[in-house]
C-alpha cells in the first residue's frame, strides 16, 4: 500500500475496484486487523486497528475470496460453529442460522455437506456466515469471482437487499458491472495506490465524458483528425476510442467521411474509466 | 514473546471445540487406530518376539516382554497422535481448507487459533492413549488404580509433541516435507526411547543420548504407572517434560505467526 486515503460512510456500499494485484485484498486484510499496518493510521468504527482488533472484529463480517467453509460440517453446522467464535449462545445462534439460511435461500439445503454445494451456493453460505454476528460492516472480497451469471445475479440481489436494510458494505471487485450496480461510491486502485474516488456515474462523467465512439478498422487519417480536433482518444490493435460529451456531433463529423469497418456511439461506463486509468496491458 | 502470550485468551477453546466437533463427525475412522494398533503389536510381539524373548530385566527385576512393551505402546501412541494432529491435520486446516483464514476474521487472534490447535493436539494424544489403555487392559497388563495417572499425564506429554509438531508446521514448505522431522525425530524416538527394549542393554553413551529424548521420560512414567508404582523420582521426568513443553509450544505459535502473517 502506498499512501491510500479513504473513508467509508455508515449505510453505504463502498467499492474497491482494481486489477489483480492492485492491493484490494491487502487493504481488506488490514481492515479486518489481520495484515499489520506498518505505517499510517487505520480506524474502523473510530477504533485503531492496532489497539482494538477484537473490538473491531466482533462488529465486522468478512466474506473472503477463497472457499473457507468447513468441509466436514453441514451447511447448518457451519453457521453454528462460526457463531460460537463470536460467543453467541447456542439458542440464539440456532435462531440466527435459520433466519440467515432462509434469507440466502439455503434453508432447504441446510443438512447438505459442503462438498455437495455448487460454487454459487457456497458463496451464499459464506455471505450468510459473515452475517451471523449481525455486523455493522460487511466486507465482501470479490464475492462473485468464478460464479456463473445466474449465481452472480442472485448474490447481487441479496447484496442490494442488505444495502436497503441499511447495512454498511465494503466490496472489492474487478467486475465493472458489479461495481456499477452495487456501489454508492468507489475507489479505483492500482499498484497499491488510489487513482480516483467518488460515485461511479460522477467519476465516469468527469473523467471519461458522456459518450464513447468506438471505431473498428480505423484509417490513420482519422487518428490525425482526432489529434487536430483535440479529442480525447485512445487506440488498441484494431479500434479507435473517442471520449466526448458530444457523441452525436463527433459521430456525424466522421461517419461516412473516413473508410472504416464499423462505428458505434455508446454511453461511457465504468469499464472505460477503469481501462483509461489502469491501462490495457495484461496483469500477472 | 510477551505480545504473543497476551494474544492468547480463553477464546482458543472455541477452536478446540471446532476440532472436537469434526472428530465426532468422523469418529468411526478415528477409533480404529488406537483400538487395533496395540492389539496387533501385542499379538505380533507377544506371540512372535515374545516366544523368543519371554522376559527382560527392567530396573533389576524380570518382567514379561509384553508387559514391558505395553507402556511403550501407550507412550508412542501419545507421540504419534499429537504429532500427526499438529503436523498433517493442522497443515490441511491451514493450507487446504483455509480454516484459520476464516477464524481470524472473528474476535479470535491467530495466537488463540494456534493455542486451540495445540490443546486439541494434546487432547488427541489423551484420547488415543485412553482408548489404547482400555484395549491393553483386556490383556491384563495394567495395574489399576495407580495407572489412571496416565490419563492426565498423557495430556502433558501430548502437549509437548503438539508443540514440537507446530514448530515444523510453521517451517515446512509443503506437506510432504514432514517426512524429514518424522524420520529424523519421531521414528528414532519411537525405536530408541526404552519402548521395545530396556535402555540398559545399550552402551553408556547411547543410554545418555536416549535420556535426552523426551519420549524416554514419557515411557518411563507410563511404565512405572502401568506396573502400579509411582516412585518420587518420576518428578524429574515430569520436570524435564514441563520445561521442554513451554518453549516448544511458544516457538510453535511464533513460527506459525511468522508463516501466516505477511
Amino acid at each position: 500500500m502506498d499512501g491510500i486515503d479513504f473513508s467509508i460512510r455508515a449505510g453505504e456500499c463502498f467499492g474497491f475496484l482494481g486489477p489483480n494485484g492492485a492491493g484490494k485484498t491487502s487493504t481488506v486484510k488490514m481492515i479486518h486487523c489481520f495484515a499489520p499496518v506498518t505505517a499510517g493510521d487505520l480506524r474502523v468504527f473510530g477504533l485503531d486497528v492496532r489497539e482494538h482488533p477484537r473490538e473491531i472484529k466482533v462488529r465486522i463480517g468478512v466474506c473472503q475470496q477463497e472457499d473457507t467453509l468447513d468441509p466436514d460440517f453441514s451447511v447448518h453446522k457451519n453457521l453454528l460453529v462460526f457463531a460460537r467464535y463470536f460467543g453467541i449462545p447456542a439458542r440464539e445462534a440456532e435462531a440466527r442460522a435459520q433466519e440467515l439460511l432462509e434469507f440466502m435461500g439455503l434453508w432447504e439445503r441446510r443438512k447438505d455437506g459442503i462438498r455437495q454445494l455448487s460454487g454459487g451456493l457456497k458463496r451464499r453460505l459464506v455471505i450468510a456466515r459473515a452475517l451471523v454476528n449481525r455486523p455493522d460492516l460487511l466486507i465482501l472480497d470479490e464475492p462473485t469471482t468464478g460464479l456463473d451469471p445466474q449465481s452472480r445475479h442472485q448474490v447481487w440481489d441479496r447484496v442490494r437487499s442488505l444495502r436497503k436494510q441499511g447495512k454498511t458494505i465494503l466490496l472489492t471487485t474487478h467486475y465493472m458491472d458489479e461495481a456499477q450496480t452495487l456501489c454508492d461510491r468507489l475507489v479505483i486502485m492500482d499498484h497499491g495506490k488510489i487513482l480516483v474516488e467518488g460515485p461511479p456515474a460522477d467519476l465516469v462523467r468527469s473523467r471519461v465524458g458522456k459518450d464513447v465512439i468506438e471505431i473498428w478498422g480505423y484509417p490513420p487519417a482519422l487518428v490525425e483528425r482526432a489529434r487536430q480536433s483535440g479529442w480525447t482518444f485512445e487506440t488498441d490493435s484494431d479500434r479507435l476510442f473517442i471520449y466526448t460529451d458530444a457523441g452525436d456531433e463527433v459521430f456525424s463529423a466522421i461517419h461516412g467521411r473516413y473508410p472504416m469497418e464499423r462505428c458505434t456511439v455508446r454511453t461511457a461506463g465504468l469499464e472505460d474509466l477503469f481501462l483509461r486509468l489502469t491501462g490495457r496491458e495484461l496483469r500477472e | 514473546m510477551s505480545g504473543l502470550v497476551r494474544n492468547i485468551s480463553l477464546r482458543s477453546l472455541r477452536v478446540w471445540q471446532r476440532n472436537r466437533d469434526v472428530y465426532f463427525v468422523t469418529w468411526k475412522t478415528n477409533l480404529v487406530p488406537p483400538l487395533l494398533e496395540p492389539i496387533l503389536y501385542l499379538l505380533a510381539f507377544g506371540a512372535g518376539i515374545g516366544a523368543l524373548v519371554k522376559e527382560v530385566r527392567y530396573e533389576g527385576a524380570p518382567i514379561g516382554y509384553t508387559a514391558f512393551i505395553a507402556p511403550g505402546l501407550l507412550a508412542t501412541q501419545v507421540m504419534f497422535q499429537s504429532f500427526f494432529e499438529n503436523t498433517y491435520n493442522t497443515f490441511v486446516r491451514m493450507y487446504y481448507q483455509r480454516t484459520f483464514d476464516a477464524i481470524v476474521t472473528t474476535p479470535l487472534t491467530l495466537e488463540d487459533v494456534m493455542a486451540g490447535e495445540l490443546l486439541w493436539g494434546a487432547t488427541k494424544g489423551t484420547i488415543g492413549c485412553t482408548i489404547m489403555m482400555a484395549a491393553i487392559s483386556a490383556f491384563g497388563l495394567i495395574r489399576y488404580p495407580k495407572a489412571l495417572v496416565i490419563v492426565p499425564f498423557s495430556f502433558l506429554a501430548g502437549l509437548f509433541f503438539a508443540g514440537l509438531a507446530l514448530c515444523f508446521t510453521g517451517l515446512v514448505p509443503q506437506i510432504d516435507v514432514f517426512n524429514f522431522p518424522i524420520f529424523l525425530f519421531v521414528m528414532p524416538m519411537f525405536l530408541f526411547s526404552g519402548t521395545f527394549f530396556p535402555l540398559e542393554v545399550l552402551p553408556v553413551w547411547a543410554q545418555r543420548l536416549a535420556w535426552a529424548l523426551p519420549l524416554t521420560h514419557v515411557t518411563r512414567v507410563m511404565r512405572e504407572a502401568c506396573l502400579g508404582r509411582l516412585p518420587a523420582d518420576l518428578g524429574w521426568d515430569l520436570l524435564y517434560l514441563a520445561l521442554a513443553t513451554v518453549p516448544v509450544n511458544l516457538l510453535g505459535i511464533h513460527l506459525m505467526r511468522k508463516r501466516l502473517v505477511k
